[in-house]
């Protein structure tokens, strides 16, 4: 074996180079001729037998252990159990331990050893090959040339302006099918709007007058008094959460997640001598229980983060932070806008419920979203 | 026996005369005879690949791609892309009971009622962060080593491209099990869409199917993530590798290596082991990771709920920059007749990323422009002997690196305890602030070991010997470095600044552009200032006089002891004892 490539694997290419045919003629400046490749330096494997035998052994050896973990591989998957009551390795399921530990010990051992043999026992005399430019010769280039002029001139495609030019604007027009095909994906913003005069579309949401505030989990109303000063409640419209004692119609699936992701709010307690309240909303706080839309108006995360000393809430996603004493204005972050602001109060029985729905688009900003509600522009460039 | 059967042949198909009467041979023919491979072949079989541990990066790429192609199947055999809702009644006890979409459900039965289900899922889910970051490093390879120019620029668009329907298959991919976490990402890039002025909420509406979160956006990502993307991906990976394969790979200059030959070892059968154990290599080192470590734990997530989120939330660390941009961008919004443009949002996540991905596509067509080099180049740099090129990448690392900081900036304000607000202001300078910095002490990093290694070249290495001479002064003494590494210091060419001025006509008219080419003098002045240039012959013939006049004031050290050859392995020194023989 490593006779034979001593003389044929790559030996010739190693010659072309070691005389110097290939190497270019130097430049009167250059400062030093290409000394050309290197001898070759041969390896124990190639001059020690037993190098050899041994380097070969290595090399079954790995590929036999590779089908040991190839076997127990498919031990594993029929021994070991997983489910409810799956059998546990350092806390991990074994199954998948197992099955992971023995397929990547199969496959490495497979890929070292072929890499070995490559290394040891393949012959590792560099070759030499010459490059050729990308580009083609300049006789290819005019037979190309004379072609492609023969087939237009044949086509007569510049000599028929009409058929050219009444061709590529059939063609050009096929572009519309293609975009028009796409407009069934959805309904427009205001066909949604339109389509749920109550709820849909981007500048409602499920909330109505009279509605009452539930805890989000449960369902289950709060009266002013459960809270003190300093808690929050994640919550929702009572219309999600329907019964037959309040009367809601059925909703679940998409009109369940839509509903939500436009009506989560946050109910918040505060002194009633921190609040500064917003132009015309004093009467929109319950003894200092304020309720903000939980919709981040940066990109839509909801708000869950409340500092309770500083009555400031954190977006966990971008930071964006809000004054909740102070009408939701922003005071930090990459947001723009206020928190949008449910005007609440107390009802017969003393729960509380919604004045109305928001008077302003909860979630992110949108090109067709009018800003009169606002107020606070320039508020937000800190 | 296996005569006679040739000679059968012959009398019914000449052109099997010519096979060996053995059934590799029958086969072989059999399919040259229709396919023609014999001469496709006939180049190809012994092409030539040069060797270098950084040429493996891209191939952990490739391979980690055809894992996830493998492991995808695998999981589609399962998965629902369906938003349906559905009660879990699975082996997962804590959410047995629970309403998710089948997405979710199914995913869940893949993680637990699948035997390898979770072993799949967690090898396709690091694999897929193999195949990003190895292309990205392989993309800095190309870079700093110049393997981008001229033919090559091509390759690099498409490798481009390839990075960038990476990371949109990747986003599309951890969507699907819609999970918690998933469903955020998915609500905050609902959020992207809705900045982009005019169109913003068409956009929206008509991928979700109508409001978000509707119940399209499951199936429709799982279709652009199993079909429409890896198609693409598939095609440009081919067109990437027939380029790779007519162009042939680079080299890095060296003795007999020019720009016109390309040395290594053959494809079969060295680099078809070497590179054919290298996927049984990149497979089972994702096995090992989707068995031993745990990745997006949807379970623990849960289903998603518009109106919940968790602290920390982050995407897979590749959208990370973005995300960073978004997180220090300032709260900016305009209202222009009743119309809002939602700066804070459009800037960072859709402009800047389109914007950087524009200059990272251009690169070698700026670079190319700049130096008016229009030579095709076989032969890598070193990163050091092109200071501009590498002080504009670092440039931009830098950039992307702070971007990405600034991703985590809530990771960073609670593990170091730093406030978030001084975070984001500090990023919101260095961001610009950093690149530049970086960009100029990479030149001139780059530049002083140009210096050295013509130092190295000129005077010799440094011994580490310290000589005394009889007035009492002491000096290091320097050996010349060998012929070969010598060599391959000086394997590079001369740069020239372009020069406007030399494109005037016989007659002294400026040529047309007159202003650009003079933009374009100045910027190619920049572009070389202050690189070292390898020495003319005449220089180090010089140098080498010099050197020789100083040998022989030291000529009575020669061959005694300490001659400095002792440390340097310029010949043995079995025997020799530094101090000489008492």
């Amino acid at each position: 074996m490593t006779t034979t490539h001593d003389s044929q694997g790559g030996g010739a290419g190693l010659e072309q180079s070691s005389d110097g045919h290939h190497l270019p003629a130097l430049p009167p400046e250059e400062p030093l001729a290409n000394p050309g490749l290197p001898e070759h330096t041969w390896r124990p494997t190639d001059v020690d037998p037993k190098a050899e035998k041994r380097a070969e052994r290595q090399v079954a050896v790995l590929f036999g252990l590779s089908a040991v973990c190839t076997v127990l591989f498919v031990v594993g998957y029929i021994a070991l159990g997983i489910g409810d009551n799956h059998d546990t390795v350092l806390n991990y399921g074994a199954s998948t331990v197992v099955l992971g530990t023995t397929l990547g010990g199969a496959l490495l051992l497979i890929g070292i050893g072929i890499i070995q043999w490559a290394r040891k026992l393949m012959a590792d005399h560099e070759m030499v090959e010459m490059r050729h430019p990308a580009r083609s010769s300049d006789e290819d280039r005019e037979v190309t040339l004379k072609a492609l002029n023969d087939g237009l001139e044949e086509s007569g495609i510049a000599r028929r302006p009409l058929v050219r030019n009444s061709l590529l604007g059939a063609v050009g027009l096929l572009g519309a099918p293609a975009i028009v095909l796409l407009r069934d994906l959805g309904p427009t913003p205001s066909q949604a709007a339109a389509a749920d005069p109550e709820s849909g579309g981007l500048e409602r949401t499920i909330w109505a007058p009279g509605m009452r505030i539930v805890r989000d989990v449960v369902g289950t109303p709060i009266r002013a008094s459960d809270l003190e000063i300093g808690d929050l409640v994640n919550a929702e419209p009572e219309a999600i959460f329907p019964t037959e004692e309040n009367g809601y119609p059925e909703i679940e699936g998409v009109e369940l997640n839509v509903a939500k992701s436009k009506a989560a709010v946050i109910l918040l307690r505060m002194d009633p001598d921190e609040i500064i309240p917003g132009e015309g909303r004093d009467n929109w706080t319950v003894d200092g229980i304020t309720c903000y839309s939980k919709i981040c108006t940066h990109v839509g995360c909801p708000i869950s983060l409340n500092e309770r000393t500083t009555h400031h809430l954190l977006c966990p996603c971008h930071q964006s932070t809000f004054d909740l004493a102070d009408s939701g204005r922003v005071i930090f972050g990459p947001a723009a806008r206020h928190l949008p602001q449910l005007p609440i109060m107390v009802d017969d029985e003393g729960y509380l419920v919604a004045q109305s729905d928001f008077t302003e688009p909860v979630g992110p900003s949108y090109w067709e979203r009018s800003h009169e509600d606002i107020g606070d522009q320039g508020e937000a460039d800190l | 026996m296996s005569i006679d059967t040739s000679k059968v042949a012959t009398t019914t198909s000449g052109a099997a005369a010519t096979a060996k009467p053995n059934r590799a041979g029958a086969v072989a023919n059999w399919a040259d005879e229709r396919l023609g491979l014999g001469t496709l072949a006939k180049k190809n079989l012994r092409k030539v690949f040069p060797d270098h541990w950084s040429f493996m990066l891209g191939e952990i790429a490739l391979w980690s791609f055809v894992v996830l192609l493998l492991s995808g199947v695998f999981l589609t055999l399962w998965y629902v892309p369906s938003m349906g809702e559905v009660h879990y009644e699975g082996s997962y006890n804590q959410l047995r009971g629970i309403a998710m979409s089948e997405a979710l459900a199914s995913t869940l039965h893949i993680s637990f009622d699948v035997r390898g289900g979770l072993l799949m899922r967690q090898m396709h889910h690091w694999a897929a962060m193999l195949f990003i970051a190895s292309m990205m490093i392989h993309l800095l390879r190309v870079y700093f080593t110049g393997a981008f120019r001229k033919p090559r620029e091509l390759n690099w668009v498409i490798g481009s491209l390839l990075l960038l329907l990476g990371t949109l298959e990747g986003f599309t991919g951890y969507s699907l099990p819609d999970d918690l976490l998933s469903g955020t990402g998915i609500r905050a890039a609902d959020g992207f869409m809705k900045s982009i002025p005019v169109v913003g909420t068409y956009l929206s509406f008509f991928l979700f199917g109508g409001e978000f979160p509707g119940e399209s956006i499951i199936p429709r990502l799982y279709t652009i993530h199993v079909l429409l993307i890896p198609g693409l991906l598939l095609a440009l990976i081919a067109a990437h590798m027939l380029l790779l394969v007519y162009h042939k790979h680079t080299q890095w200059p060296g003795p007999g290596r020019t720009e016109e030959n390309v040395v290594g070892f053959p494809m079969l059968p060295v680099y078809a082991a070497k590179a054919g154990g290298f996927f049984f290599i990149v497979f089972g080192v994702c096995a090992m990771m989707g068995g031993l470590l745990t990745i997006n734990p949807v379970w623990k997530y849960g289903p998603y709920d518009p109106t919940k989120v968790t602290a920390g939330s982050q995407p897979d660390w590749y959208m990370g920059w973005p995300d960073g941009a978004l997180r220090i961008m300032p709260g900016i919004e305009s209202h222009i007749f009743g119309y809002t443009i939602a700066w804070n949002v459009f800037l960072p996540i859709i402009v800047l990323p389109g914007l950087m991905f524009t200059i990272l596509l251009m690169l070698p067509f700026i670079e190319s422009w700049i130096t008016g080099d229009k030579r095709d180049h076989h032969l890598l740099e070193r990163p050091r002997n092109a200071p501009t090129r590498t002080a504009i990448m670092v440039a931009l690392m830098t950039f992307y690196g702070l971007m990405w900081a600034a991703g985590g900036n809530d990771i960073i304000a609670i593990k170091l305890n730093l406030s978030i607000n001084q975070i984001s202001y500090f990023m919101r300078v260095a961001v610009f602030v950093g690149p530049l910095l970086a960009f100029f002490i990479t030149r001139r990093w780059c530049i002083s070991l140009q210096r050295h290694d013509e130092q190295k070249l000129l005077h010799g290495y440094e011994t580490g010997i310290i000589m005394r001479s009889p007035e009492g002064g002491y000096s290091e003494r320097h050996l010349p470095i060998s012929e070969s590494a010598a060599y391959t210091l000086t394997a590079r060419s001369r740069e020239e600044v372009y020069d406007p001025e030399a494109q005037t006509d016989a007659n002294g008219v400026p040529a047309p552009g007159g202003r650009l080419a003079k933009l374009r003098g100045r910027l190619s002045t920049l572009w070389y200032a202050d690189n070292v240039q390898k020495p003319t012959a005449a220089e180090l013939e010089e140098a080498h006089h010099h050197a020789e006049h100083e040998h022989q004031l030291q000529g009575a050290m020669e061959g005694r002891s300490a001659d400095g050859h002792q440390f340097d392995g310029h010949h043995a020194v079995e025997g020799e004892t530094l101090r000489g023989d008492h």
